[in-house]
C-alpha cells in the first residue's frame, strides 16, 4: 500500500496530467458516496468536496512528502490528492479494515503519515495551531520542511484561527494557512458570519502576507502554494492563502442545500475546475480530445473496482476498539 | 539526593530531560524570560536558549495546539498552563486531539506532550483560580493524569511524564510549590507512571489520596488515636494503581478517599465503585469519600480553609467511621454547620 501511495504522491508533484486525473478520481469517488448511502453501505455522515478538487490537488502538488498537512473533516479530496487510494478513503468511509486507519474513524478521520497527513480534524479550526506546532518541529530541528493547515471559511471565526496564526507569525514558523473558502460554513453563507469580503485580509493583523487565490484553477493553487512554501522554507514565516472555491454538495449527507440562491450553483458549474483544466490541457496539446472521455471512463471503472473491494472487505473486529488508546 | 522546593524540583526535572534529549522543548506564558510565574522553569532559557524555551502569547488554545502538532511530528513539548482553569479554552486540543491521535492514526502517530498546570485552593486566588478540575480529564481515554504531592515525586513524575509516549497532564498543587523536601535526582529518581506510593502504613483503614491531600492525610494519620492507616498516594490518577489499592483494602477492610475537588463527579467515586464492586466481601465498613462540598472555592481565608478537607476533619471522619461502622455525614450536612 505504502509504495502505491508514495507513487501517487509523487505523480501529482511532477505531472499536470496526473493532477487532472486525480481531480477526476476525487470527483468520481465523492459522486459515488451518495449511492453508497442509498445502498446502506455507509453508516453515519460524510462531507464531500465536489467543486473543490483544484484546491486539494493544487496544495498537494506544491508540497513534499516530508511536509505536514493538517486537514479538515471534508478531507477525502485532500487525502487522495496527497496519495491515499480510493480504496483507503472509501474503506474508511464505509468502516472497513481496508480503510485509511482500519475503518475505526469513518469519513471524517483519515490519516497517512507516509505522505505527511496527520489525523484529519473534525473540530473546526483545530488544525491551525497543530500545524503551527508541526512547523515548530521543523524550526527546532533545522529542517526545511513546512506545515500546512487547510481549513474552511467557517474556521476563520473561531479562536484557534487567530491564536494559531498569531503564534506562527511571532515565531516566524514555516507554515502555510490555506483557507478553502467554499462560501458556506455549514448552512450559513459566509457573508452572514464574516464581516469582510476577503479572509486573506486578516493576514494584515498578524503582519504576514495574505493572498486571494482562484481556487477553481489548479495551476493557480499550485503556484500560490509553491510561493508560500518557498517563503516558509527560506525562513520568512507563514502565509495566509484564501482559495475561493465552491461546495457543489450540501454541508453533509443530510443537507440538500435548500438555502442556496437560485442560479448560484449553475454559475459555479460554468467554472468547474475539472472541465476548465481539462480544456486547458487539450488546448496545450497535453491531452487529445478523446482523452477526456477515456480518462473519465477508466477512472470510473477503477473507483467502481475500489468500492467493490471495500464492500467485500471485513468490518474491524471488537479488539480494534481497544487498540491504540494508550501507547 | 538534594534538598529543594517543589518548584525547583520541577525545573530540575525538566532541565535534566532537556539535557538528555534535544527534542524536549518548553513553552507557556512567561515561562522563559521570567522563569515561570511559579518559578518552575527558572534557568531553562539561560541554559537551553530561545529555540527550545519560549514565552507564548496568552493564547492557551494556540499553544496547546502547537504542543500537539510538535509532539505529533517528533518533539517532546512541555507546555505550561498557568492556572488549570485556563485549560478550559484549550481542552479541545488535549482531550479531543492529543488523546485521540494515536487511535485516529491507526497507531502511527504518537503525541508525547506534557501539559503542566498549577491547581488547587489555599492561596486566596478566588474561585476562578483555585480549582483542580481533574474531572475535565479523567473520563478521557488516551490521556494520562499525574498529580504531584511534594518535591520528591514532582521530580520523578515530571521526568516520567516527559519520557512517556502518551499525552500526560501533570497537576501541580500550587500550595506545595514552596514546600521543601529531599529529592532523589538523576535517572534513579524517575517514578514510573501508574504506580502509587505508600508513605504511611497501618492496619485499620486504607486512605487513598493524591496531590495536595497527601500531606493532609499523612498529618491526619499521624494525629490519629486508636487507629492506623495505609496512606496511598495514587501519584497517577489515570490509569490508577488498582493493585495497590485493592491489596491494601483486602488487608484493612476499610477505605476512605480524600479529594480536594467537590463531591460530585470526583475521581474518588471511581475508586470507591471499584472497591465496592470487586472487594465487597473484604469490607468491614462502608467506604467513604472525604471531599470539598459542591460549591465554588470561597475567597476569604477562613472560608477557604473551611472549604478544604483539613487533617482534623479527616481524622474526625475516619474516627467516626471506625467508632460507628457507618458512613459519617459530611461537615456541611451536620446540624448547625452553616450557621
Amino acid at each position: 500500500m505504502s509504495s502505491e501511495v508514495l507513487a501517487r504522491r509523487e505523480a501529482v508533484r511532477t505531472d499536470r496530467t496526473a493532477r487532472y486525473e486525480r481531480m477526476v478520481e476525487i470527483r468520481a469517488l465523492e459522486d459515488a458516496v451518495r449511492g453508497l448511502f442509498a445502498e446502506g453501505l455507509v453508516h453515519g455522515t460524510t462531507h464531500t468536496c465536489q467543486g473543490q478538487e483544484a484546491v486539494s490537488v493544487g496544495v498537494a502538488s506544491a508540497l513534499r512528502p516530508s511536509d505536514t498537512v493538517c486537514c479538515t473533516y471534508r478531507g477525502h479530496g485532500m487525502g487522495m490528492a496527497l496519495g491515499l487510494t480510493s480504496k483507503q478513503v472509501c474503506g474508511e468511509i464505509m468502516g472497513r479494515v481496508v480503510g485509511s486507519i482500519g475503518g475505526v474513524g469513518g469519513s471524517m478521520h483519515l490519516c497517512e503519515t507516509s505522505v505527511g497527513l496527520l489525523p484529519t480534524f473534525a473540530i473546526v479550526g483545530a488544525g491551525l495551531p497543530v500545524a503551527a506546532g508541526a512547523a515548530l518541529t521543523a524550526q527546532v530541528r533545522g529542517t526545511d520542511d513546512v506545515a500546512v493547515a487547510v481549513f474552511g471559511d467557517g474556521a476563520a471565526n473561531i479562536g484557534a484561527f487567530h491564536e494559531g496564526i498569531n503564534i506562527a507569525a511571532i515565531w516566524k514558523l514555516p507554515v502555510i494557512f490555506i483557507c478553502e473558502n467554499n462560501q458556506y460554513g455549514e448552512y450559513s453563507p459566509i457573508a452572514s458570519t464574516t464581516p469582510i469580503a476577503n479572509i486573506a485580509d486578516r493576514a494584515v493583523s498578524y503582519g504576514i502576507p495574505g493572498e486571494v487565490v482562484d481556487g477553481q484553477d489548479v495551476d493557480a493553487t499550485v503556484a500560490a502554494t509553491e510561493a508560500a512554501a518557498a517563503r516558509a522554507r527560506a525562513g520568512d514565516g507563514p502565509t495566509l492563502l484564501e482559495m475561493k472555491t465552491y461546495r457543489y454538495a450540501g454541508h453533509s449527507r443530510s443537507d440538500t442545500a435548500p438555502y442556496r440562491p437560485e442560479g448560484e450553483l449553475e454559475k459555479w458549474y460554468e467554472r468547474d475546475p475539472i472541465n476548465t483544466f481539462g480544456a486547458r490541457l487539450v488546448a496545450e496539446g497535453l491531452l487529445g480530445e478523446g482523452d477526456i472521455d477515456d480518462i473519465a471512463a477508466r477512472i470510473a471503472a477503477e473507483v467502481d473496482a475500489a468500492i467493490a473491494e471495500c464492500t467485500a472487505a471485513a468490518a474491524p473486529g471488537v479488539a480494534s476498539m481497544f487498540e491504540n488508546v494508550l501507547v | 539526593m538534594a534538598r529543594m522546593r517543589m518548584n525547583q524540583a520541577i525545573a530540575a526535572a525538566i532541565g535534566d530531560e532537556m539535557r538528555e534529549n534535544p527534542d524536549v522543548v518548553v513553552f507557556g506564558e512567561d515561562v522563559a524570560v521570567a522563569g515561570g510565574p511559579f518559578k518552575t522553569s527558572d534557568g531553562l532559557l539561560e541554559e537551553f536558549g530561545p529555540l527550545r524555551v519560549r514565552d507564548t502569547p496568552i493564547a492557551e488554545m494556540g499553544f496547546m495546539g502547537a504542543a500537539v502538532g510538535a509532539a505529533a511530528t517528533g518533539l517532546r513539548p512541555v507546555a505550561e498552563i498557568m492556572f488549570v482553569e485556563f485549560l478550559g479554552v484549550a481542552l479541545d486540543q488535549l482531550v479531543t486531539e492529543a488523546a485521540k491521535f494515536n487511535y485516529l492514526s491507526g497507531g502511527t502517530v504518537r503525541v508525547p506532550m506534557v501539559m503542566r498546570a498549577s491547581v488547587g485552593a489555599g492561596l486566596g486566588f478566588g474561585c476562578q483560580h483555585s480549582q483542580v478540575m481533574e474531572s475535565w480529564m479523567v473520563g478521557s481515554p488516551g490521556l494520562k493524569i499525574v498529580a504531584l504531592s511534594g518535591p520528591h515525586n514532582a521530580y520523578g513524575l515530571t521526568r516520567a511524564a516527559i519520557r512517556d509516549d502518551n499525552p500526560v497532564a501533570v497537576l501541580e498543587p500550587r500550595i506545595l510549590y514552596a514546600v521543601r523536601g529531599d529529592v532523589t535526582t538523576g535517572v534513579e529518581g524517575i517514578i514510573p507512571l501508574g504506580q502509587a506510593a505508600q508513605p504511611a502504613s497501618g492496619d485499620d483503614i486504607t486512605v487513598v489520596c493524591c496531590g495536595s491531600t497527601v500531606r493532609t492525610c499523612l498529618e491526619a494519620a499521624a494525629d490519629a488515636e486508636g487507629w492506623t492507616a495505609d496512606v496511598i498516594d495514587l501519584q497517577t490518577l489515570q490509569p490508577w494503581d488498582t493493585e495497590a489499592v485493592m491489596s491494601s483494602v483486602e488487608r484493612t477492610g476499610r477505605l476512605a478517599v480524600v479529594e480536594e475537588c467537590p463531591y460530585s463527579g470526583g475521581w474518588g467515586a471511581d475508586i470507591v465503585a471499584k472497591v465496592v464492586s470487586e472487594a465487597f466481601g473484604d469490607l468491614k465498613a462502608p467506604p467513604i469519600r472525604i471531599t470539598a462540598p459542591d460549591v465554588h472555592v470561597p475567597f476569604g481565608k477562613e472560608l477557604e480553609q473551611r472549604y478544604l478537607p483539613s487533617a482534623a476533619y479527616v481524622t474526625e471522619q475516619i474516627g467516626e467511621l471506625l467508632a460507628t461502622g457507618e458512613s459519617p455525614p459530611h461537615w456541611w450536612e451536620r446540624d448547625g454547620a452553616l450557621v
